[in-house]
């Protein structure tokens, strides 16, 4: 019986599944190493909160997504796989979209505008057609969810220091003291390339592998 | 099956499309009551807020909303219609684009313990998507008593801000009178640099140009459609 279960354990989180989750948070990171979902990583994150949400919803999408056309990989004609990608993403962004207006309308009001945007989120797409077309729905599901998680790491590294240096704020509250003038800079969707660029070069600068060398 | 036959791939697409458009009509249907009733009570709770009822619990605002608020519809000639619609009900981005004798306009009065308060819903249009609010008029139909903002996709942290920092951009109407002093209607704005009129006038937001002026828009020509109504009622 015990054998059986480690062995199951092993299964679903082995070697290769756990890569799957941890190197899009660092090594194989989407936005600071494949330069993926940059627009959005800009729009949104002038403070923290808007942050986490998005974070939390390109999560839950990434991973379902992923997990879908995995599950469909086999039937989709090659011609129109990217339309079916699109739908399918399309399709689960509505989805949540209106329950999130039916059961969590606060909620729902505070993401109405980024939810239209995981749409676009080139990520999403990207591992679609990268992983999630030729590998099993349960890595593809780990992938999803290491690449939104990935993602969702920058953007609310971002928004935290976009919202602290630009406002002192966190989270709405005040937390330097009327002393700090807010850098309106910081508010401002550069910020985020400036910030964005600087992960990558502490990233580079610790991992050299990741240096290109061309 | 040839996976890449023409045939496939148009059968494939039609089955696609028609299984999750059947889906999303299905879930969209099914969760419409809850959607209604959700967005009626966030426009009730709007306007509790526009008079300065704040924090309310979900449960409470139903109640008092229906205790305190008598709702009027205004008829294009601004006297109120007698058919019986409620001004919840009266979706005003369609209105708005209805010919000028044609449309109406809702009016809510707040009354509790002898005071008395004018809620206007304004409409406009910020940079990406409609923006919205509630004027709320003291007994003078004059001073404004509170003001309220809403948008459906303005950028967080500069345009939201119209409804994420009340503190800044619609408590510092409070107090605003919408008239000059020789009478004249002036109306609420926001302004960027210096206020020329700081009597009428907030600080705009910086970085939200097009929203600002949208919310000037909304606030001037909102309040501007009810004035005929109010100049009845003081002469009565």
């Amino acid at each position: 019986m015990a054998d059986i279960a480690v062995q199951k354990k092993a299964d679903l989180f082995g070697k290769k599944e756990r890569r799957l989750l941890i190197d899009p948070l660092d090594d194989n990171n989407p936005i600071t190493v494949q330069v993926l979902g940059i627009c959005s990583a800009l729009a949104v994150t002038s403070a923290l909160k808007p942050s986490i949400v998005m974070a939390i919803a390109v999560v839950l999408v990434a991973a379902f997504a992923n997990l879908t056309i995995s599950l469909l990989r086999k039937g989709v004609p090659g011609r129109i796989r990217m339309i079916v990608q699109l739908v399918v993403i399309a399709a689960l962004v509505t989805i949540v979209e209106q329950v999130l207006k039916a059961y969590q309308f606060d909620l729902y009001k505070q993401l109405s505008v980024y939810v239209g945007l995981i749409i676009t989120n080139c990520i999403i797409m990207g591992r679609l057609e990268a992983f999630a077309m030729g590998n099993k729905p349960w890595q593809s599901f780990l992938d999803g969810l290491g690449n939104g998680v990935g993602y969702g790491v920058i953007l609310i590294a971002v928004g935290f220091f976009r919202e602290f240096l630009g406002k002192g704020q966190i989270l709405g509250y005040q937390v330097l003291g009327s002393w700090y003038t807010g850098n309106s800079l910081m508010l401002a969707p550069p910020a985020a390339m400036f910030l964005i660029g600087i992960f990558i070069w502490i990233q580079r600068a610790r991992n050299p592998k990741l240096v290109d060398v061309s | 099956m040839d996976k890449e036959s023409n045939f496939y791939t148009i059968g494939y697409a039609v089955v696609l499309t028609v299984v999750v458009s059947v889906g999303l009509a299905f879930i969209a249907t099914g969760l419409k009551a809850r959607q209604d009733s959700n967005q009626r009570l966030a426009t009730k709770m709007d306007i509790l807020t526009a008079v300065g009822i704040e924090n309310l619990a979900k449960a409470n605002a139903d109640e008092i909303f229906d205790q305190r608020i008598e709702s009027v519809v205004l008829g294009p000639d601004r006297v109120p219609q007698e058919d019986g619609i409620n001004a919840l009900d009266i979706d005003m981005f369609k209105e708005t684009r209805l010919p000028k004798d044609n449309q109406r306009y809702p009016l809510y009065v707040y009354k509790n313990e002898g005071e008395t308060r004018y809620v206007i819903p304004v409409y406009g249009n910020g940079l990406w998507d409609r923006i919205w609010g509630y004027v709320a008029l003291k007994e003078d139909m004059a001073t404004v008593a509170g003001v309220t903002m809403d948008h459906r996709a303005e950028t967080p942290g500069l345009g939201a801000e119209i409804k994420d920092n009340p503190k800044e951009y619609n408590d510092p109407f409070i107090g605003m009178n919408i008239y000059d002093q020789e009478g004249n209607y002036v109306g609420l704005s926001m302004k960027k640099g210096r206020l020329d009129d700081p009597a009428h006038q907030i600080d705009a937001i910086t970085g939200a140009t097009i929203t600002a002026d949208g919310v000037t828009e909304m606030l001037q020509e909102g309040v501007r459609a009810y004035l005929p109504y109010f100049d009845q009622l003081k002469s009565n």
